[in-house]
């Protein structure tokens, strides 16, 4: 008998009588103040965030606010003539030294403030991880207000890798001293796009 | 695989305590987070009901657990990510050392993953030559200091800052006396991002394993599992099969507890969805059995492999914030430490289900309702049934039950008053008894109540 | 209706006025309460013990005493709720499951059957209020700080009938003080500790007394305060109830 099989069994011979699983449609969060809410969550939990009209006001935000000379990296198609498009074929490596990565996320969530990006709009994995400070636009329009109604948007979602964002890293490993930019983003931004 | 203790938690948690400033300390900070949790919880009105469809949707992966194993295996190899199944501690270690070694990986970056700690992942690979970091903060702390950690999510809450400082002065050359929570996690920072860097093999452990899609989400704050795992050529994570949820909608349930529950976040900063190993990536994930199966079997104590180890239960029990999580002398300690425990070696931690008041703080924080105050009554009768209370202590009890058994016996045991002052606080008789160490016991009345009562019945 | 008076063993040895109290109050109400004599233990101290198994002879006599009982009240949280949840008979289990029905302790008697929304009492000092984990977790006396629900308590209901008393808050509402049984003594030292930084926390909020439903736990404190000197005094919650000027 195999490792496999011989847990298997052992899992069928334990496992207690079958036990339905719950509804959790009834689960939904108030569909209201959705871009207030968000700001609010996502200051409290160490991020910055604007509201912006077009592509442009983040161009500004972003020159003002960070280091130009550094190396700033993005995948939205309309930044690029000002900052470097990433490249998904690239060493991830590569990205060392990155200080500003602007992202687009697929949408945000009200009640906790994490955006959801996926491999793709992330242009490398690494990439939302190494950079020194992350910025993300968000459409206003697709801030959904819990986790539940974020799952129903993502549905099958396919994609290779994902992930709920909410915040610049932090720590409070040392004597719960909260410390912001533990191993990833020192700051993360978030632009609301009206 | 029993092993004797020299101390057991009592003798440790004496130990600790003596340090009292250290105490208040720590137990400060983890009572201020469990009022963080409480404030986390009560912004959500439907908290309870979500515990409730949380503990429902574990009770069902626990009851088709067979079945959410072969749908979850079968949609990784779906997704590309080799499958490896291990029955105990030292077949998970022997898996992971041969990925490793099939690509010549000599140095490995490894996230926060109890399961690991538990099978001494790390010494095991040092061993054969390769050497493994921690990147977790609290978990590199611990693991420079070489102590296992302290707390789950918190991995060296009983440190204080000043002793953090005198290791990063040794390990790192940090300037001596530095001790500000800021400058050292830079320092650490800096340093572990160069070991990011060169890793080629990088461990994650696994918050929660969707059975429907086979992807796997990782929980952290510090963005360390991620920057491992992205940097990496061999990414593997090691599971115990109870980890599995069944769809990923369930997720939203989950992840809205785990965080509150855990520290008073909303959620933990990094929800990481693992489907689809990188280009040019392999990814590995091993099903880890480890006494799982045998626990699942039992039926009082079942219950237990719903835990999604956010660690409210250890910030709410007022043993463990007043004795620390190494005194438990388990990888998992705390109140639920102390009912998993026993499954895995029922000699060596037989002293853990007495670690606890029964005070049933920790069932009322679980986000998945496990009666952990319950269990904890149940493997003590479990552990007298088999055979591990002291014999001092068996015979205490008999006589003490043979006393009390009827009044007739219980005055020919002596005059009923002095029986007592002997026996409460509810051990045999003994000159040293602890209770008069730190405490009086109370004056003696005149009569007892029952003679009160005798003489004015009679009255009347 | 005929009350059976569950004293406890170690209440009847070391805090015979609690129990003289509790009679008091109840017959003041209106109560009809026997005491049967031949009474020992619940048997708690046995089976949290993990020695469920040497209980049965306790049982076996709590059933004797009092099934013929329309309620069993006692002044003691914690022994009750050891009756509540642990007491079985092989010879008659439907006797020890009618028991485990009306078993009650006395706050909740007051409150839950007798509903008494008036008393006499007068009790004019700062009273510090300790849940026993058994009253608060085990009986639901009152609302349990880790839950999203509606706050109530049982006992603070009664002291406000209590003229003259003031109930003075707490840092910490319902932590756990430490006794736990034969925990008391076999973790001695955190045991002690927990106990010391409850005594502090009703210290320093300015409490003349602490009360609470269960004497195991002020049995405890007592110890504590007594050998650290204190002024400050323990008193079951029946004797407050019961008071007057």
């Amino acid at each position: 008998m195999t490792t496999r099989e011989k847990i298997l069994q052992a899992t069928l011979n334990n496992q207690p009588a079958a036990s339905a699983l719950p509804d959790i449609s009834v689960f939904k969060g108030e569909d209201k103040d959705l871009v207030q809410k968000y700001m609010t969550v996502f200051k409290t939990i160490g991020g910055n965030c604007f509201l912006v009209d077009d592509v442009a006001g983040i161009q500004s935000l972003i020159t003002q606010n960070y280091d130009a000379t550094r190396r700033i990296v993005t995948t939205v198609a309309e930044l690029s003539d000002k900052f470097e498009l990433i490249s998904n074929e690239a060493d991830p490596h590569s990205y060392e030294n990155i200080e500003v990565a602007i992202i687009k996320a697929h949408f945000s969530v009200a009640e906790n403030g994490a955006v959801w990006l996926t491999e793709e709009v992330m242009g490398q994995r690494i990439i939302p991880y190494i950079c020194q400070h992350l910025a993300v636009i968000v459409q206003a329009d697709t801030i959904v207000p819990t986790l539940h109604e974020a799952y129903e948007k993502i549905g099958a979602g396919e994609y290779g890798f994902g992930a709920f964002i909410g915040g610049p890293s932090k720590t409070a490993d040392i004597e719960q001293a909260l410390v912001l930019g533990a191993h990833g983003p020192l700051t993360m931004t978030v632009f609301i796009m009206k | 695989m029993s092993q004797t203790k020299t101390k057991d938690h009592a003798a440790m948690a004496r130990a600790f305590i003596k340090d009292e400033e250290r105490v208040d300390w720590h137990d400060g900070a983890l009572w201020y987070i469990r009022e963080k949790r409480d404030l986390a919880a009560k912004q959500i009105p439907e908290w309870e009901q979500l515990r409730e469809t949380a503990s429902m949707i574990k009770n069902n992966v626990i009851s088709n657990l067979h079945d959410y194993l072969l749908q979850f295996e079968a949609n990784l190899t779906k997704n590309g990510v080799v499958v490896h199944w291990a029955d105990s501690a030292e077949e998970h270690n022997e898996i992971v050392y041969s990925i490793l070694k099939a690509k010549e990986i000599n140095q490995m970056v490894k996230s926060k993953s109890m399961l690991t700690e538990e099978c001494h992942l790390n010494e095991y690979l040092e061993e054969r030559g390769i050497e493994v970091i921690n990147s977790d903060l609290g978990e590199y702390i611990q693991q420079i200091d070489q102590e296992p950690p302290s707390h789950i999510v918190l991995p060296c809450i009983h440190k204080r800052k000043e002793e953090i400082g005198e290791l990063f002065h040794e390990h790192l050359g940090t300037e001596k006396g530095l001790s500000d929570p800021t400058l050292l996690t830079r320092v650490a920072r800096k340093h572990l991002r160069n070991i990011f860097l060169t890793r080629r093999g990088a461990l994650t452990g696994v918050n929660f394993a969707v059975a429907e899609t086979g992807e796997y989400v990782v929980c952290t704050n510090e963005g360390n599992a991620d920057m491992g795992a992205h940097l990496s050529e061999v990414q593997i994570a090691s599971m115990g099969l109870e980890k599995i949820i069944p769809q990923k909608k369930h997720l939203g349930i989950f992840l809205r507890l785990l965080a509150r529950s855990a520290t008073g976040q909303p959620i933990t900063i990094y929800s990481s969805h693992y489907k689809k190993p990188r280009k040019g990536q392999e990814m590995h994930l091993i099903l880890v059995d480890a006494g799982r199966t045998r626990q699942l079997g039992r039926p009082d104590f079942r219950d237990s492999l719903k835990c999604i180890k956010c660690g409210g239960c250890m910030n709410t029990c007022p043993v463990y914030r007043k004795s620390g999580g190494l005194s438990y002398q388990n990888t998992i300690s705390g109140p639920i430490g102390a009912i998993l425990a026993p499954n895995l070696d029922m000699k060596k931690h037989a002293d853990l289900p007495y670690a606890s008041t029964l005070c049933g703080s920790c069932s009322n924080v679980c986000p998945v309702k496990i009666n952990i105050h319950e269990q904890l009554y149940k493997w003590r009768q479990e552990i007298v049934k088999e055979g591990y209370a002291p014999t001092t202590k068996t015979l205490g009890m008999k006589t003490m039950a043979w006393t009390l058994s009827s009044p007739e016996k219980l005055s020919t045991a002596g005059k009923a008053g002095r029986w007592f002052l002997h026996n409460v606080p509810f051990v045999v008789n003994n000159k040293l008894n602890p209770w008069y160490r730190q405490r009086d016991m109370p004056e003696g009345p005149k009569e007892s109540f029952a003679e009160w009562f005798t003489k004015n019945s009679v009255k009347k | 209706m005929t009350v059976g008076l569950f004293i406890p063993c170690y209440v009847d040895q070391f805090y015979p006025s609690a129990a003289k109290a509790t009679l008091e109050l109840l017959q003041k109400l209106g109560v009809d309460v026997v005491y049967p004599l031949n009474q020992t233990c619940c048997g708690q101290p046995m089976a949290n013990s993990g020695f469920e198994y040497l209980s049965q002879d306790c049982n076996d006599l709590f059933i004797k005493n009092f099934s013929s009982f329309d309620y069993i009240v006692g002044p003691s949280a914690s022994c009750i709720l050891h009756i509540k949840e642990h007491l079985h008979a092989d010879k008659n289990e439907e006797q020890a499951t009618n028991i485990r029905t009306k078993v009650y302790e006395l706050v909740e008697f007051l409150t839950d059957v007798l509903k008494i929304e008036k008393l006499d009492a007068v009790f004019p000092h700062k009273v510090g209020l300790h849940h026993s984990c058994h009253g608060l977790r085990g009986l639901h006396l009152s609302q349990m700080s880790e839950l999203n629900a509606p706050p109530f308590s049982k006992p603070q209901h009664l002291l406000n009938m209590v003229s003259g008393l003031e109930q003075i808050k707490l840092d910490r509402l319902d932590e756990c003080c430490g006794f736990g049984g034969a925990f008391c003594v076999s973790e001695e030292a955190v045991s002690v500790k927990m106990g010391k930084d409850r005594v502090k926390d009703h210290t320093k909020n300015g409490a003349e007394y602490i009360t609470s439903s269960d004497l195991s736990c002020l049995m405890h404190l007592e110890g504590i305060l007594h050998r650290n000197k204190s002024s400050v005094k323990i008193i079951h919650i029946a004797e407050i109830l019961n008071a007057t000027r």
